[in-house]
């Protein structure tokens, strides 16, 4: 089939939706491809560096092959180019855009939305909000650098002290953890909140700083149970405002990426707080585009306020790296063909029992498939996927939840199983002699002392640790020896046996133990 | 009386230091030390045991001959078999070793009933077991039944490990009402043997136990077999603190004790690696009751040469190599060890990634790498690597086939989903040394052999590490 990479025709895009190296992987999965010319120019992509890729440059009639690729969705113009039986593969925003998912299914086309791919590990390969997002980050600081009037890093010179500058990143999604990254290898002292505590460690992994709140008793301090950020509750909302307030008069600048799926963005940062910052400070709202987590920012224009606080309300921050945008966006669409082509062999085809398929598919031949049923994922529900799924469920996710059970044992069950226990203990006791409670001390003792001194063995070591441990309950050779001493020669032989088999486990034990403790060694 | 106090005393300070010897090996620099820790507490025990054995004995001639008899005999076995066994057959010796432990537990058992004098003195010197009749005839059993259900399951667990019977799980019908009826059937000659102080019961019990015992280990499959060998080192800790309080001898309780909690952290820790319940390892056949879903089409995996290897690995800046049960069978692990010395002289960052229950022992590639003197401060533990993959180079995936499955993390419909595993298909390029597409122990198709990224070479593991060495 015949794949076409159309020039975007929205004002300000430099992105492009495949690129010279994406193009390779495309005609390898079976595909020809169409680009249109000077598609890729505002991202310094080439038509002859396509060509040489493999693919055709061409004009308009882009419009007339099998799959069109691209990054915006379709303005109206674009629409009436695209006839029955094409599959169009874009951004669309269908929860918001209903009237352009009617458009396209007048035209009888398929569509695939790249911003509706579940957030589930499988399709993480595909998820453009995440690696535009990243990027965005990314930028974000870059700009927020650009307009600061002072260094990221702080220097002792001759000339004199530097301070580092201090930045505060709010939501730590993937945007927020990329723009905690950059800044912190520029050289600022960074620190993060986020309404979610679970992503404190996330934080703190990029080496900033997690800023907790302090919540009166009895609050619901959760305001996630499903890994997204949702509208968060009254009591944490006060201090949450208090905390912000009090930075805001510390920091320098101030990067907010907070976002909830479906609702316009969370108003963050006052005008008082604004008011409060020192002269020279930058707001970066990575939240323009949806109304902005700030007082005052304005989508896609720098604001300066009163007391000299600039406010960057860019809602283009990936675009404004185009090359690398365009690279990645390409390789999640390169990604999203290799799931669609399993044949390899040029021909797509879509598997509507696969989630993720089902999930993205808006359009199908013209039916409306918008929305599609919940995803059952348990991904985040085991220790392995939660820390890769909330990673990647940032808060500017506009896809559908993945639920998340927490099993919480009630633990008044343990109290009273741990009752019971010590009540039948005390009844069996009650009706023993006291000889048999005193060894009955040292065992439940020594149990005690053998869980704690194992806890914390070195994986590396089970293997020598179980040689030692076996060396060891050799020791029942002490009851064969004390029975030994016998004038029945029955007994006298059983304990000769059980004396020779419980030596060759001391002797063996020991031996095997050194032997391979002897092996571990370090350069 | 003064010999009485002087064991005793000597009771105590082995005790110590067995306690000292476990805590020594929980870390490397310390571990043989540990060792010896060990040794010095069991030469005082044994010590002040013949010692105090002798001192009351009216033969203590022939006694001691007998004594040293015995344990000449055992302690040659013991080291022969120490320094001849090679170390991909540890675990076969420490199950073996650990019937060992479970028969001296019956057979002590067994005395204790015949003679229930033989077993006066201990430390404690309070004649007869100390306590009343009925209190040592249970003691007397469950010392029995426990040192039983160990004999066997060992046995059958070497057997499996040696490869001597299949590892797949015997599935017979009802096999868990078998082993409800074989628990409740003991309970029940428990009675009849507390009631009647006969011979008859204990032995019908210690057959059923050793049934018991082969049954237990019998209906649980290979890739379980670290749960397993450590549960079995628990049960023979248990057995001998089971032997301590029919003879009323404190240091065979705090022993056993010791060993049997550490036996049982080990299998929890090994459990929780695989993200399964400890009842469900116990109860059996993993790999068997679940469906394998529907044959899904995976695609084709791709083919690459030991040349093909060679010229990534000279690329490459960043090697993650993870070793499975396959590298163990083939003894690849020295020219592995060749290969991370020629790839380290050249610059090249290579680590190891060890999964927790890779092998068929905890902790199996870790001794088997130090064997061939890889330093240990390059392999690491699943956790510590996990994160590093997506900036690896190069991933060689050597007899490792479950344990790098991404169906345990993507696919929830899998066998083996929420397993965690070592991500290895984040890294650029992931080689799978391989003898042929089967399965893993857990039965299951594993997709990363489909990735775009992998790539499959095909044969010995060790002839073909050799090959690419060769090609370096």
């Amino acid at each position: 089939m015949r794949i076409g990479v159309p020039k975007e025709s929205l004002a300000g895009e430099t992105r492009v939706a495949a690129t010279p190296k994406t193009v390779e992987r495309l005609i390898k999965l079976g595909y020809a491809v169409f680009v249109e010319s000077g598609a890729g120019q505002l991202s310094s992509f080439t038509d002859e560096a396509y060509a040489e890729a493999g693919a055709d440059v061409v004009g308009p009639e882009v419009w007339n092959t099998d799959i069109i690729l691209k990054i915006n969705a379709p303005s109206p113009d674009e629409v009436e180019k695209l006839r029955a039986g094409q599959v169009l593969v874009s951004l669309l925003s269908p929860a918001l855009k209903p009237e352009l998912v009617d458009a396209l299914a007048e035209r009888g086309v398929t569509a695939l939305a790249m911003d509706a791919v579940p957030r589930i590990s499988r399709a993480q390969a595909l998820d453009v909000l995440s690696s535009m997002a990243n990027i965005g980050g990314y930028r974000a600081v870059i700009e927020a650098a650009n307009e600061f009037g002072g260094m990221f890093t702080g220097q002792v010179t001759a000339a004199g002290k530097v301070p580092p500058a201090t930045v505060l990143v709010v939501g730590a999604g993937v945007a927020g953890l990329s723009a905690i990254g950059t800044a912190g290898s520029l050289g600022a002292v960074v620190r993060a909140f986020d309404a979610r505590p679970e992503v404190a460690e996330q934080v703190e992994s990029m080496g900033a700083d997690f800023l907790h709140i302090e919540l009166p008793d009895g609050a619901d301090d959760s305001p996630s149970s499903d890994g997204y950020a949702k509208e968060t509750g009254e009591d944490f909302n006060t201090a949450a405002e208090a905390l912000y307030a009090q930075q805001a008069a510390e920091v320098d600048i101030i990067i907010t990426t907070a976002l909830i799926p479906g609702k316009p963005a969370p108003r963050l940062i006052t005008e008082e707080m604004v008011a409060s910052m020192k002269p020279g400070s930058v707001i970066v709202d990575m939240a323009a585009s949806n109304g902005g987590n700030v007082a005052g920012s304005v989508a896609d224009e720098k604001v300066v306020t009163e007391n000299g606080v600039t406010i960057l309300g860019y809602t283009d921050l990936p675009g404004r790296l185009p090359t690398q945008a365009s690279q990645l966006f390409g390789t999640n669409l390169v990604n999203l063909l290799a799931l669609l082509t399993p044949e390899k062999d040029g021909e797509l085809t879509l598997d509507l029992e696969d989630q993720v398929q089902r999930g993205m598919t808006v359009v199908r031949d013209g039916e409306v498939m918008w929305p599609p049923p919940p995803v059952q994922v348990s991904a985040a529900a085991t220790g392995l996927g939660a820390p890769d799924a909330t990673a990647k469920s940032g808060t500017e996710a506009s896809g559908r939840h993945t639920e998340t059970v927490a099993k919480q044992r009630d633990p008044r069950l343990k109290y009273l199983a741990m009752a019971i226990g010590a009540l039948v203990f005390a009844l069996v006791a009650s009706a023993s002699p006291a000889v048999f409670l005193g060894h009955f001390t040292v065992f439940a003792l020594a149990v005690i002392v053998g869980f704690y001194v194992i806890s914390n063995v070195a994986h590396a070591l089970h293997t020598p640790l179980m040689a030692e441990t076996n060396a060891i309950s050799g020791i029942i050779v002490v009851g064969g020896l004390l029975q030994i001493d016998s004038d029945d020669v029955v007994v006298r032989a059983l304990a000769f046996v059980a004396i020779l088999v419980a030596s060759i486990n001391i002797f063996g034990g020991f031996a095997v133990t050194g032997r391979m403790l002897q092996m571990f060694r370090k350069d | 009386m003064v010999t009485t106090n002087v064991v005793t005393a000597a009771y105590i300070v082995a005790a110590v230091f067995f306690v000292l010897s476990l805590a020594g090996l929980s870390k490397h620099e310390s571990a043989e030390e540990g060792n010896r820790f060990g040794m010095i507490g069991m030469v005082i025990a044994l010590v002040a045991t013949v010692w105090l054995t002798l001192s009351r004995s009216s033969q203590a001639l022939s006694t001691l001959l007998l004594i040293l008899l015995a344990m000449g005999i055992g302690g040659a076995i013991g080291v022969w078999r120490a320094r001849r066994v090679e170390m991909t057959q540890m675990p076969e010796l420490v199950a073996m070793l650990h019937s060992f432990v479970g028969l001296a537990a019956v057979l002590v058992g067994f005395n204790s009933f015949f003679e229930p004098s033989g077993g006066a003195g201990g430390a404690g010197g309070a004649g007869a077991a100390g306590g009343s009749e009925v209190i040592h005839l249970v003691e007397v059993f469950l010392g029995v039944f426990i040192g039983a259900v160990t004999f066997t399951g060992s046995i059958v667990a070497f057997l499996k490990l040696s490869a001597r019977i299949k590892s797949t799980p015997l599935m017979l019908p009802a096999r868990h009402w078998l082993n409800l009826a074989a628990l409740v059937v003991s309970a029940l000659l428990l009675v009849w043997f507390v009631r009647e102080h006969s011979v008859v019961p204990l032995v019908l019990m210690t057959v059923i136990a050793l049934a018991f015992g082969w049954h237990l280990v019998a209906s649980i499959g290979g890739g379980d077999m670290p749960v397993v060998v450590s549960m079995l080192n628990s049960y023979s800790g248990w057995a001998a603190a089971a032997a301590g309080f029919m003879l009323g001898n404190d240091l065979l309780i705090v022993t056993g004790a010791l060993v049997g909690a550490s036996g049982a952290i080990l299998s929890y820790i090994m459990c929780k690696a695989m993200n399964r319940s400890f009842v469900s390892v116990i109860a059996g056949g993993f790999g068997q009751e679940v469906s394998l879903g529907e044959d899904v089409d995976y695609g084709e995996h791709r083919e690459i040469t030991a040349d093909g290897v060679a010229e990534l690995l000279r690329d490459a800046k960043s090697v993650v190599i993870t070793p499975g049960y396959g590298m163990a069978v083939a003894q690849a692990q020295y020219p592995v060890a060749e290969l991370t010395k020629k790839l380290r002289d050249r610059g090249v960052d290579v680590r190891f990634g060890i999964h927790p229950v890779a092998g068929r022992l905890p902790g199996h590639m870790n001794v088997l790498l130090a064997e061939a003197k890889v330093p240990y401060d390059i392999v690491l533990e699943m956790d510590e690597i996990n994160d590093d993959f997506p900036e690896t180079d190069v991933v060689l995936v050597i007899g490792a086939n479950d344990t790098v499955n991404p169906a345990a993390a993507e696919d929830p419909g899998s066998p083996i989903a929420g397993m965690p595993v070592l991500e290895v298909w984040n890294a650029r390029d992931v080689i799978v040394f391989k003898r042929s597409m089967a399965t893993g122990y857990a039965g299951v198709q594993n997709p990363l052999f489909f990735r775009d990224n992998s790539q499959m070479l095909f044969g010995d593991a060790k002839e073909r590490v050799g090959d690419i060495l060769s090609a370096l």
